[in-house]
């Protein structure tokens, strides 16, 4: 069977199961609805919060970014499983005593405000359409490189998809959904990066293989690699190139917005007790950590791989991939020196970084670029970096089932991590907006019907994003979790461990870090982007890392306006007590 | 100060204790040996890893792992510490 009919047969399949689960678990109350009716199994919650946790850009992106970055891309590692452990230690079991349904329902009461409340509401939608619109990108891409139909019919698949079982099921459908697939998308990443690593090293498993030797050759992989870049250029793979201050600040904000994700938290809401809810944090930290691992021996493998099959090979024997994703647009080769080979070197091939395609062929038959070469450097190819792992099947020539199998994991990255977000937006909606703030009387049928319809919109919303992308999408990413961790994780945290913050503190910090924060990046990111240097930054700090800094800063005002304003009043202080017991 | 709440008072004193020293430990194999110590560390080799990089890329991911279920344990004692101090005093 051809890839292409096989990747119909495994996303079909896979389909066909999201849909059968859904159906069989229905939701019919507002607290099966919102929080799976406390039910879920720690190993299942566990499952379901690594699949709501992985999105396209872990599966699809992050090796990629990886593999270009080095020792540099050891920010996502750390920082996206680090958090975990902040989750577990100081938020999901106070959370799930105080047993509420939403991240706004326990800032709203702990700050007796419904102002806190809505500032909460306000971080909590902008963090997740972010997130969301970039997921609908990711099954885009998919459906148009595998199953070849249009992008846009491919998001309109994905948000029929998400629509039906995300409305009829509630958290209860997408929970059991995302169990089924994680399990999809964890095998699928497995299943070629085995393969590669028994190719490259004989050893089977990748975590140890990268640092094994490479086969017919005594040398050990990495100073293989990083051998192979010094010569063409590079900074070698071990070594990094970003300043320690930026590596520490990334990590931080990264680790930060994490725990305070509110998609995420809201998944220790459906486990039956305190117990629970940390198991739960630790079995997901595994689930998670297995692709974690991966992800690193992924990238080098790529890495080497791509250098091994392209460098100095001529473009008429070029490996047929390469031509495959040429024609797709993400990747472009220029011919500077005229020898017909293609060469890698350090540094952008050609000006602007991203092909603009002629549409005529060149001498080779390679698909020519308006862009103008830069001198300077020998570089003649683009690469996006988000084909790494969908190519890497390919460039390894592995069978074209893997193939199939990493596109349906890959939907199930991204359809799993988008059910959860769409679920906290309109939980938002329906709960902390209509029935705690401006509709206190809505039934709980009604209630319900509202978080249906607000689902609706959210979709179409994010379809929308998914469709006409705006310009910024990859660069907001940077908000959603410099965003979390200066307003929502601070908040929370401070909320359980101290018992003299009060309203005015609270709200304030939360504000000081969502203005700070977002002023930062939209400073650097959307109005000087010319001036967006370490020479320019704030302490040398990035706008990536910035969130960390908003957190100190929310910090530091919540004690200090706390400390001039009126205590909290003793029922609060007694439902601090309350969470902090077993 | 009666005896539930002296119990609670130490139930609450020997959880940050424990959140303490395991966040401690969360910081070195991250900030610590990942970041801040990262090139130091490369010089010896790890299974043929550097061991600062391996830090940064593996090992500070499997320790994460390992704290959580520490503290998923030592929780569970001291719930039934506090289960069977307080069931006493009735």
């Amino acid at each position: 069977m051809s890839v292409q009919n096989l990747t119909y047969l495994f996303v079909g399949i896979t389909f066909a199961l999201y849909i059968t689960i859904a159906i069989r678990s229905r939701a019919g109350s507002t607290s099966e609805f919102y929080i799976a009716g406390k039910g879920v199994h720690p190993i299942a919650n566990g499952m379901a919060t690594a699949a709501d946790w992985m999105s396209a850009a872990s599966f699809i992106s992050m090796a990629g970014i990886i593999s270009f970055m080095g020792r540099d891309g050891s920010v996502y590692l750390m920082g996206w499983t680090g958090g975990y452990v902040l989750l577990a230690l100081l938020l999901a079991p106070y959370l799930r005593k105080f047993g509420q349904f939403t991240v706004p329902d326990f800032i709203g009461t702990r700050y007796y405000s419904s102002v806190a409340r809505l500032v909460a509401v306000i971080c909590l939608i902008v963090v997740s359409f972010t997130y969301v619109s970039g997921q609908m990108r990711g099954v885009g891409i998919v459906f148009s490189r595998f199953l070849e139909v249009d992008i846009n019919t491919g998001v309109m698949i994905g948000m029929g998809i998400v629509f039906f079982y995300a409305v009829l099921g509630g958290m209860k459908g997408i929970t059991y959904t995302q169990v089924a697939q994680y399990c999809v998308l964890i095998f699928a990443y497995l299943v070629p990066a085995v393969f590669i690593s028994i190719l490259i090293t004989g050893n089977p498993i990748p975590q140890f293989g990268f640092g094994d030797q490479v086969i017919d050759d005594p040398q050990y992989l990495l100073s293989k690699l990083d051998g192979v870049m010094t010569q063409l250029g590079f900074e070698p793979y071990t070594s990094g190139i970003k300043s320690t201050i930026d590596v520490f600040c990334i990590t931080a904000a990264l680790m930060l917005g994490t725990a305070g994700l509110p998609h995420v938290i809201v998944r220790f809401f459906t486990v039956p007790d305190v117990a629970a809810a940390r198991k739960s944090a630790g079995y997901a930290l595994i689930f998670i950590a297995i692709l974690y691992t991966t992800a690193p021996a992924v990238a080098s493998f790529a890495r080497l791989n791509l250098f091994e099959s392209t460098h100095n090979v001529s473009y008429e024997n070029a490996p047929k991939w390469f031509k495959n994703w040429e024609d797709i647009g993400l990747i472009a080769w220029k011919d500077k020196n005229n020898d017909g080979k293609i060469q890698h070197a350090n540094g952008n091939a050609f000006d602007p970084v991203k092909p603009k395609f002629n549409e005529t062929k060149g001498v080779y038959g390679e698909r020519l670029i308006a862009n103008t070469a830069s001198t300077g450097n020998n570089n003649e190819v683009y690469i996006d970096r988000d084909i790494i792992v969908l190519a890497n099947p390919e460039i390894a020539q592995l069978p074209p089932w893997v193939i199939a199998l990493v596109a349906a994991g890959a939907l199930a990255a991204a359809l799993s991590t988008a059910a959860g977000l769409l679920l906290v937006i309109s939980t938002a909606v329906s709960h902390d907006l209509l029935k705690k703030t401006f509709a206190k009387n809505l039934t709980e049928k009604k209630e319900l019907l509202f978080a249906r319809l607000s689902i609706l919109v959210a979709v179409i919303i994010a379809g929308l994003f998914g469709i006409y992308p705006p310009a910024f999408v990859a660069q907001v990413v940077a908000f959603a979790f410099g965003l979390a961790a200066a307003t929502l994780f601070p908040a929370i945290c401070m909320g359980i461990f101290s018992k003299k913050i009060n309203k005015q503190g609270a709200i304030a910090g939360m504000l000081i870090g969502l203005l700070f924060t977002l002023s930062y990046i939209i400073y650097f990111k959307f109005l000087f982007p010319e001036m967006n240097s370490s020479e320019y930054w704030f302490l040398g700090i990035s706008p990536e890392g910035i969130g960390f800094i908003g957190m100190l800063l929310n910090l530091f005002t919540s004690f200090l306006i706390s400390s001039v304003t009126p205590p909290p009043p003793n029922n609060i202080i007694r439902i601090i007590n309350e969470i902090r017991e077993p | 100060m009666n005896k539930s709440e002296e119990n609670r008072h130490q139930y609450w004193s020997s959880n940050l204790k424990l959140v303490f020293s395991l966040l401690l430990i969360w910081f070195s194999v991250s900030f610590g040996f990942g970041i801040l110590l990262v090139d130091y560390l490369d010089q010896f080799t790890f299974f043929g890893f550097k061991l600062g990089f391996w830090f940064a890329q593996q090992g500070s991911i499997y320790i994460f792992v390992i704290l959580i279920f520490v503290y998923i344990h030592r929780m569970k004692k001291l719930d039934e510490k506090f289960k069977n101090l307080s069931t006493e005093d009735d």
